[in-house]
């Protein structure tokens, strides 16, 4: 974890790089993210004073899109396509299953901070569902299998 | 040695990445020299991941491919347990039209040679030798209506932007395909991400724009990778520059902003909220300037129409839909995948012909088409041919061209519920019909499900209140699958008033 001096530095070079930019705020917001795993709450002033926005108007942002964390997630986050067309090949059932086996519900992190699941609303994986991703990695006609891949 | 094995995000979900991995070891390891080439898919995701290797004869095609058929590729090829003979030759290929996607799954997407080999950039070249005029009298002439759904004569949408005043004007392609079952957007910006690079450069010159923006969702990684990796290519030749240059952006996971108007709000870094018409974003769009705003497959089928010509694109197809479709066959089906073809094949042909029935082996119960606002289609209307107006006479329409396939198992009120459910999520907030409809509409289904008729006015009437209240097509469209379902399978709505009495 970075202390508050390293996270400012970094926010700052993030918002630097993206200068020039028009409309900027998303590709910073995943910069961010992707340099912390999470959009921190500091982060916030920082963007809003950088693009001449209020503070209310980036965080209308970050809660807008299911894609930004206000925390961080698991070592794993799972994702699994609750979307028709793998809901027509069962994905309700082995999600149900995978939830049993996780002991969480959906947007839920193990206790252990192992795991986080989430639904996702299609991956493009629709001729060969169930479909999920693995911390980035696409898997197509998923199983709760899958489990032991979010194990360590 | 020349061997073909897909990037295609589909392949990838089921192990082309190791696939390919396990043919460069063997190779190595057999003394063969090989070269493999990470192309698109050929659409045939039953077959995933399908390696070609390059014979005197052609691509001969294996799959679906495990690690344990790999060495097989190194010995006697017609012996090969997954052997299924030349691609061009299999019957799912040769029943197609590719004009679209003509060089997806053939060419290393990455290659410019490829790409030139393969007939690409003849259409920017001539638009160069065109106006501005003729470019967009070209593409209106060709009938290019809008792939996203909409249907909206691409060439029309030109004229306005083209015609606009303003000094900036930009074009813009919508690659939020966040559609279940469309994955036609992702296949091509995986397999020949040049065809739109080519698509919005042509765009650029009939509408003097100078920048265009790809908003591709964060859920489609391979496709970002593609085409980001080609937009550099094309900057270092020149094919990108200060005359018409691009950047890829992504998305953050919200369904609504594959909504035009949505979609320009976030690409400008605010919410992905909709907004109002008027103004057209074909005068006041990105940054309140004049912008195109197409799908990827529209933007994509224009290098075709310019280096063929309007007429030879208008040949095909049925009424007042002119061209090909890439249908994208999904869900509970046998042999899922995308197939290119002309407008004017009936749905029954699709799901049973092409698609070869469900999957699961069960009887089709219903198709959903064009997506999760798209109405479910019961067997009996099989015979309805897929064109924009087909559709629409029969209380549907054919959106983005994805077909979701579900037998006799599928519990209709439960997917009618779904759609409500899934409307409330994605909800951007701004109109009421939308924001708190799906919510009572979730809410009147869950009525329905313990046995109250009386919901079923209710929800009849707040289906009709998001239809024509709505501002964008989700709160707009959800009443599709939910109505859909409650007409063409009012059984399922009335056994749970059975199981409750």
């Amino acid at each position: 974890m970075l202390d508050s001096h390293a996270q400012t530095d970094r926010i700052a070079e993030i918002l630097e790089a993206h200068r020039g930019l028009e409309g900027p705020l998303l590709p910073i917001l995943h910069a961010i993210q992707e340099a912390f795993g999470y959009i921190p709450e500091g982060a916030i002033p920082q963007i809003a004073a950088a693009l001449m926005l209020s503070k209310a108007e980036v965080h209308g942002v970050v809660s807008f899109y299911h894609d930004f964390r206000e925390k961080p997630a698991g070592r794993h986050v799972l994702k699994l396509c609750r979307a028709e067309a793998c809901q027509t090949v069962g994905a309700d059932d082995v999600a149900d299953r995978i939830k049993k086996a996780l002991g969480i519900d959906w947007h839920e992190t193990t206790p252990d901070g192992r795991v986080t699941l989430e639904p996702v609303f299609c991956l493009g994986l629709c001729a060969c569902g169930p479909a999920a991703m693995v911390d980035g990695r696409l898997v197509g006609r998923v199983d709760e299998g899958v489990v032991a891949e979010v194990a360590k | 040695m020349k061997v073909f094995v897909p990037l295609d995000s589909a392949a990838v979900a089921l192990g082309a990445d190791k696939i390919a991995e396990a043919i460069v070891a063997q190779g190595a390891a057999l003394g063969f020299s090989v070269e493999v080439v990470r192309n698109g898919s050929r659409g045939m995701v039953w077959l995933e991941p399908l390696v070609e290797v390059v014979t005197d004869k052609g691509r001969v095609g294996f799959g679906p491919m495990t690690l344990a058929d790999v060495p097989g590729l190194f010995g006697d090829l017609s012996a090969h347990p997954k052997a299924l003979g030349l691609v061009e030759e299999l019957p799912w290929m040769k029943g197609q039209t590719r004009l679209t996607f003509a060089r997806v799954g053939v060419i290393d997407p990455l290659s410019l040679e490829d790409y030139r080999a393969h007939g690409g950039l003849v259409g920017l070249e001539r638009a160069k030798g065109m106006t501005k005029a003729q470019i967009v009298a070209e593409v209106t002439e060709s009938g290019l209506r809008g792939r996203g759904g909409a249907g909206f004569p691409t060439g029309i949408k030109w004229k306005t932007v083209s015609e606009a005043p303003g000094d900036q004007k930009y074009i813009v392609c919508n690659a939020d395909e966040g559609d279940s079952a469309t994955f036609a957007d992702r296949m091509l910006m995986e397999g020949d991400p040049y065809t739109l690079i080519e698509g919005m450069a042509i765009a650029g010159l009939a509408c003097g724009a100078t920048k265009g923006y790809v908003y591709i969702r964060s859920e489609y990684p391979v496709a970002i990778r593609v085409m980001e990796a080609a937009v550099l290519v094309a900057r270092q030749v020149g094919l990108l520059g200060p005359q018409f240059d691009m950047e890829i952006r992504v998305g953050a996971g919200a369904y609504v902003c594959g909504e035009e108007t949505s979609l320009l709000n976030s690409l400008e870094g605010k919410r992905g909220v909709v907004r109002a018409k008027p103004p057209l974003p074909a005068l006041q769009g990105f940054m309140g300037r004049p912008t195109v705003v197409n799908n990827v497959i529209s933007l994509a089928s224009v290098p075709v129409i310019m280096a063929k010509g309007a007429a030879y694109y208008k040949d095909f197809g049925l009424g007042r839909s002119r061209g090909t479709i890439p249908l994208q066959i999904a869900g509970n089906v046998k042999y899922g995948g995308l197939c290119e073809v002309a407008f004017g094949l009936t749905l029954g042909q699709i799901v049973n012909e092409i698609g070869g029935g469900t999957a699961s082996g069960r009887p089709v119960k219903a198709v959903q088409v064009g997506g999760p606002l798209g109405a479910w289609f019961p067997v009996s209307l099989f015979d309805t041919p897929f064109g924009y107006e087909e559709f629409g006479a029969k209380e549907g329409l054919i959106g983005h061209a994805g077909l979701t396939i579900a037998d006799d198992t599928t519990d209709m009120l439960a997917m009618a519920r779904f759609a409500m459910e899934f409307c409330a999520i994605e909800s951007c907030g701004k109109c009421t019909p939308c924001r708190v409809g799906a919510v009572r509409g979730v809410e009147t289904l869950d009525r329905l499900a313990r046995g109250d008729a009386s919901a079923i006015p209710l929800i009849t009437d707040l289906c009709n209140t998001m239809k024509s209240g709505s501002l964008c097509a989700l709160g707009g469209f959800t009443p599709y699958p939910v109505m859909s379902a409650l007409t063409h399978f009012p059984d399922d709505f009335a056994r749970a008033k059975e199981a409750a009495e």
